[in-house]
């Protein structure tokens, strides 16, 4: 990306100034000057669509891991206001509706748990179904399959999977209120038959990392973390269920548009009017597809813990946090001093909630919400809380950020080779593809400490913990 | 901003008479091309393309037909739907395709997609979780027609 065309506001933050007679509404750009000469050009053009989009509230803005993505740029946030025409857009939120992060907290240290790592790796590869064409052992009945809809993660713990202390540290306490199961297709719910309690592939994974940093004495103690400790973190979304009806919803609402006489500058923007039939009919269905991403989610974190005994006897995995970071959420935001009901759509973006925010729990309502930026498999994460004065409609980063295409990195790396590299640096790899890893390779991605950085400099959130990655289970 | 413009293929391969399949660069998913001497053909590849990131088709047999029928009048919805269906059956059956078929008359598009069930000697790919608008394209150029879109994996 050209600076050039961009005028810079604050060290961290830039604008993409309107060309004359452009109507549009302001883009903001959040991060490091190197983090956004590194992005594509496709990223800027894309938040200006977005800018385009009618009933947006405030600015159209790009996280500082973002990147090129379908509709929304990937680290993309909008919101809009249902009283004043705004829209609800398949391409703001994705196909992996609701794809996340749980994070588990352990009870192990490093020095103790790393003479099992091996013997733990294969085993959460044999627990965990991961990859293209892997099946789990749930086979939910349609009855069944609608319960998870309606009831989310709560069904989960309610069926065994998992204690009701976790849904405390869930967001909206594991349950979305306003799924409508009728307006998901039955396509949909046949190809979430056999993937309940399946990690996916791409960029999914299960990592078991150490706490190598504290940057927050204060919030690492609220948060329950210490340097040396185990730190688990799970990275999935809905699944098929959820890809479908992204899949389903992305024609219709394009065609939608155009009804309505929305003037959509690229088609994958899809969108309809929040108060139309068809916008609350995928309202209602990506409600479904979130709370069965928070039943998935939470379904391996039991198959997590269950493991982990295997291996660990005495081992304890508490829920530290889940967060999801392709959804849209209606929220109250003072705008201007006025409190307005918004739909905001994340789409590669985390919600980022600041001290004393209400839906916290109580325990982290001091320090902010915990925030999760899951860097690759061979460089780490980081754990962050979010900050007072967010200026992001409580959004922050959720990740490294792409710096090469899959095919760029495909051509430059072998799977293989990378397993018998990482492992040579102390972290092991499980998979079933190759060719995965291969896309997945480290160097594919952006440096995650510059993006940790500017995510705390741009006042997002602040940094809480470096993870370091020792066992992965790659999708 | 400049003009906007298709990314540069990055691969292109022969998959059948008149046929290619290729890939082009996108920052964090993956493009796909099908060339052909007919819309028809151009699909097939395209399919081709999208079920070749999903495992080597060369080891898969083709050994169960699974038909697909549907309306569209969009040539380029069409093809986003047609995939989509095709991603959607492959996960209800818990199967990979290999070899497809198109027709279509007017609005109606009638297809047929061969391949079987997963099994431990196929090699794992990455899932593709769906195919977007993005770069959607269903054109001729000179005598060939190409079908193009960026999936999600």
């Amino acid at each position: 990306m050209n600076l050039q065309q961009l005028q810079q506001l604050q060290p961290y933050l830039w604008s993409l100034p309107r060309l004359p007679g452009q109507k549009r509404a302001e883009v903001l750009l959040y991060g490091s000057a190197p983090l956004l000469v590194s992005m594509d050009d496709k990223v800027l053009e894309q938040i200006a669509d977005v800018a385009s989009l009618p009933g947006l509230v405030g600015a159209a803005m790009t996280m500082p891991d973002a990147h090129w993505g379908y509709g929304f740029p990937i680290g993309g946030v909008a919101a809009f206001d249902a009283e004043r025409g705004g829209v609800i857009s398949a391409g703001g939120v994705g196909f992996d509706i609701s794809c996340g992060i749980r994070c588990l907290r352990s009870n192990l240290d490093i020095n103790n748990a790393a003479p099992e790592f091996a013997r733990l790796a294969d085993a959460l590869f044999h627990a965990i179904p991961a990859g293209v064409g892997e099946e789990g052992e749930i086979k939910l009945t349609p009855a069944q399959l609608d319960e998870v809809m309606q009831d989310g993660a709560q069904w989960a713990v309610k069926h065994g999977y998992g204690d009701a202390a976790d849904l405390e540290y869930i967001e909206e306490r594991g349950r979305v209120i306003g799924a409508v199961t009728d307006h998901v297709s039955e396509l949909a719910k046949k190809r979430q038959r056999g993937e309940m309690g399946t990690l996916g592939s791409g960029n999914h994974y299960l990592e078991v990392q150490v706490v190598e940093h504290v940057y927050d004495a204060a919030a690492a103690q609220a948060f329950g973390l210490s340097e040396g400790q185990i730190i688990i973190s799970i990275h999935c979304g809905s699944r098929g269920l959820g890809h479908q009806i992204g899949t389903d919803y992305m024609v219709l609402l394009a065609k939608a548009a155009n009804r309505f006489g929305i003037h959509l500058p690229n088609r994958e923007l899809a969108c309809a009017p929040i108060k139309s039939p068809e916008g609350q009919q995928y309202i209602g269905a990506m409600n479904a597809a979130i709370n069965c991403a928070l039943a998935n989610r939470q379904i391996l974190t039991h198959l997590a813990r269950s493991t982990f005994m295997q291996v660990y006897p005495h081992a304890e995995l508490e829920t530290l946090f889940d967060v999801s970071h392709n959804t849209c959420k209606v929220e109250t935001h003072d705008i201007d001093g006025e409190l307005r009901s918004l739909h905001v759509h994340r789409k590669g973006a985390t919600r980022a909630f600041g001290p004393g925010h209400e839906m916290l729990p109580e325990r982290y309502r001091a320090v902010g919400q915990p925030v999760v930026i899951g860097g690759s498999m061979g460089t780490g994460s980081y754990i962050l809380a979010g900050a007072s004065g967010n200026p992001a409609f409580a959004s922050s980063s959720h990740g490294a950020g792409r710096a090469m295409s899959r095919h760029q990195a495909l051509a430059r790396w072998k799977g293989r080779a990378l397993i018998d590299e990482l492992a040579r640096q102390g972290i092991l790899i499980r998979t079933r593809s190759m060719r995965g890893v291969a896309e997945e390779a480290p160097g594919a991605y952006k440096d995650v400490d510059l993006v940790a950085e500017a995510t705390e400099q741009a006042g997002l959130a602040r940094r809480v913990a470096f993870l370091r990655p020792k066992v992965c289970v790659k999708g | 901003m400049g003009v906007r413009m298709n990314p540069p293929v990055s691969h292109v391969e022969r998959v059948g008479l008149g046929q290619t399949r290729g890939y082009f660069d996108h920052d964090a998913d993956i493009g796909i091309i099908g060339g052909g001497t007919s819309v028809e053909q151009a699909f097939e590849a395209a399919a081709e393309a999208v079920f070749g990131i999903v495992t080597n088709l060369d080891s898969v047999e083709a050994s169960s037909v699974v038909m697909i029928e549907f309306e569209e009048p969009d040539p380029e919805f069409a093809l986003v739907t047609w995939l989509n269906l095709l991603l959607g059956k492959a996960r209800e059956l818990g199967m990979v395709f290999c070899r497809f078929r198109v027709q279509h008359q007017g609005n109606h598009w009638h297809t047929e997609a061969s391949g079987e069930k997963w099994h431990p000697g196929l090699e794992r790919g990455v899932e593709v979780k769906g195919a977007t608008l993005t770069m959607l394209a269903v054109k001729k150029a000179g005598a060939t027609w190409e079908a193009r879109c960026v999936v999600d994996v």
